[in-house]
């Protein structure tokens, strides 16, 4: 069953650069997705056409049955709701203790009042401590988020997520900006995640070893175009060199 | 600098070119405002020497007749009463225009506009309300208020308000982006997203500028008093017009201090909020 269609989807920044081109591709429901291209191809705005961050200029996309790039605003609220998202930079409000951040990702269930003023449930609330104590947060869940690490903070990042009970999980550079340890931490939660919940994860990664150890099937993208999508196992030295429009012995990966 | 750095500079005779451009930048600057100067002199009829020689006898002057005396301290009481009622109505003033300024900037943010349209009004009424200083604003509002409070009030609100709507934008754009986008990839909607992500993450550069406008209105609506014969601006212009300079100087010395009080004050609370 394919959760997520994309159906020539074009996108243009200001009529001129082209950050999407007839991109066409479908994700089945429990895929593990990674996008790797070189920075600027494209795979930023990518993920952000799926839960309309961005707006595609054309083509077609589906969601759960959910036509994303018609939806009207109600319809775009109920598709974010079941998509959750995660940052490089954790997007969290830093000034709020963890335990808020997390049931932020309930905004998307309540009425503009309650949720505004901050009113959530007991439920809502045990189940936002299950989810910290889940990813061993439990400890930190009244701290302020810029008391955290950058590890600690991006797991409030995927609580938050989880908070939602999405049906698939966007992560723009998850580990873009964290040490190779807490960078482990992170994928395993996420390949547990995808394992034992069953939500759909897509990737934008930069490290190309971790996208092929980790993930079921690689998409390679380059200046908008998908050059390259099927598994890690058949994805030769010579295709990354061409997702990166690299010589051979220009990458890092290439440094043995 | 250490010699091993300059062998390192490939062309040397590029750095001692840009230093002689500089040095001509710097003369010519120097020579342009020393035309403006006495450009402005000539035509004001100016006199530097005669200007500088008469701050001796300005000091004397001081020192005899702004001293407070007894007739000053008697009039300590009700000088407190309107400077009070002064710093009061300032702060009154900046809260409300900061309240207001809040949720007029939401519109005219990149991130939370509405429309881009309404986004450069808003930008636009800004800068108008912010560049007519509040002494021109009384002035005008004189017109419609007559000599009274709400002439004050109003002439400090505009003001402040198209300050604290720019700083708000600004602020709001730099410091919210991130978790705006979050916010919204949750599905949380406009005033979730406003009152959840923005309201607590802007708070402290907000309520610092708010502190920073409060120290700033002090100041000013003494000045404002005077057009509008309210506060402690009129009392100041009453005891100076009646040439009860130890009373008057007794006013400026109590503003002295109270400025010194909220600045010191404000900078507590910002160090306790940041």
């Amino acid at each position: 069953m394919s959760i997520l269609t994309f159906k020539n989807v074009s996108k243009t920044y200001d009529k001129m650069t082209h950050a999407l081109a007839d991109v066409s591709f479908s994700v089945d429901e429990g895929e593990f997705v990674s996008v790797i291209g070189p920075s600027g191809s494209g795979k930023s705005t990518l993920l952000r056409c799926v839960n309309r961050l961005v707006d595609a200029t054309r083509g077609e996309i589906f969601f759960d049955g959910h036509d994303i790039i018609r939806a009207g605003k109600k319809e775009i609220r109920q598709i974010r709701k079941k998509i959750g998202m995660i940052f490089q930079h954790y997007n969290l409000v830093d000034r709020l203790s963890v335990i808020e951040n997390v049931l932020h990702g309930r905004l998307g269930h309540k009425s503009t009042i309650s949720g505004a003023m901050g009113f959530y449930s007991e439920r809502e609330k045990e189940s936002a401590f299950q989810i910290l104590s889940k990813l061993g947060l439990t400890e930190q869940a009244y701290k302020r988020c810029d008391e955290l690490s950058g590890g600690q903070k991006q797991r409030v990042g995927i609580a938050r997520s989880l908070m939602q009970a999405p049906r698939l999980i966007l992560c723009d550079e998850p580990i873009a900006s964290l040490d190779p340890s807490s960078s482990k931490v992170i994928m395993d939660h996420l390949s547990l995640i995808n394992k034992n919940m069953k939500i759909t994860c897509i990737f934008n990664l930069h490290q190309v070893d971790v996208a092929m150890k980790y993930s079921m099937r690689i998409i390679g993208i380059t200046s908008g175009r998908i050059v390259y999508d099927g598994p890690p196992d058949r994805l030769a030295e010579s295709k990354i060199h061409e997702i990166y429009q690299s010589n051979e012995g220009e990458l890092i990966t290439d440094v043995r | 600098m250490s010699g091993e750095h300059m062998d390192k500079v490939p062309k040397p005779q590029d750095q001692t070119s840009v230093f002689v451009r500089r040095r001509r930048t710097f003369t010519l600057i120097f020579l342009g405002v020393m035309a403006v100067f006495s450009i402005s002199s000539a035509v004001t009829n100016y006199d530097v020497i005669g200007g500088f020689e008469s701050i001796p006898a300005a000091i004397t002057w001081i020192a005899k007749n702004l001293i407070p005396d007894e007739k000053a301290l008697s009039r300590l009481p009700n000088i407190i009463k309107k400077l009070t009622e002064t710093a009061l109505l300032s702060v009154a003033v900046t809260v409300c225009a900061g309240i207001c300024a809040f949720f007029f900037s939401l519109l005219g943010t990149r991130i939370t506009k509405i429309n881009p349209w309404i986004a450069r009004t808003v930008r636009i009424a800004a800068a108008f309300f912010r560049n007519v200083p509040d002494v021109v604003w009384a002035m005008l509002l004189l017109f419609s208020f007559g000599q009274n409070i709400l002439t004050g009030f109003f002439a400090l609100f505009f003001a402040t308000f198209g300050m604290l709507t720019r700083t708000f934008i600004e602020t709001i754009d730099e410091v919210c982006e991130a978790c705006v986008e979050a916010l919204y990839a949750t599905g949380a909607t406009y005033l979730q997203t406003v009152f959840r992500g923005i309201v607590p993450h802007s708070m402290p550069e907000i309520v610092s500028w708010v502190l920073y406008m409060i120290e700033t209105n002090i100041r000013n609506s003494t000045l404002i008093g005077v057009l509008t014969a309210t506060g402690i601006g009129a009392m100041f212009d009453l005891y100076y017009k009646r040439m009860d300079y130890g009373s008057a100087s007794m006013v400026v010395i109590s503003i002295v201090i109270l400025v010194i009080a909220i600045e010191i004050i404000s900078n507590q609370i910002r160090k306790v909020i940041m």
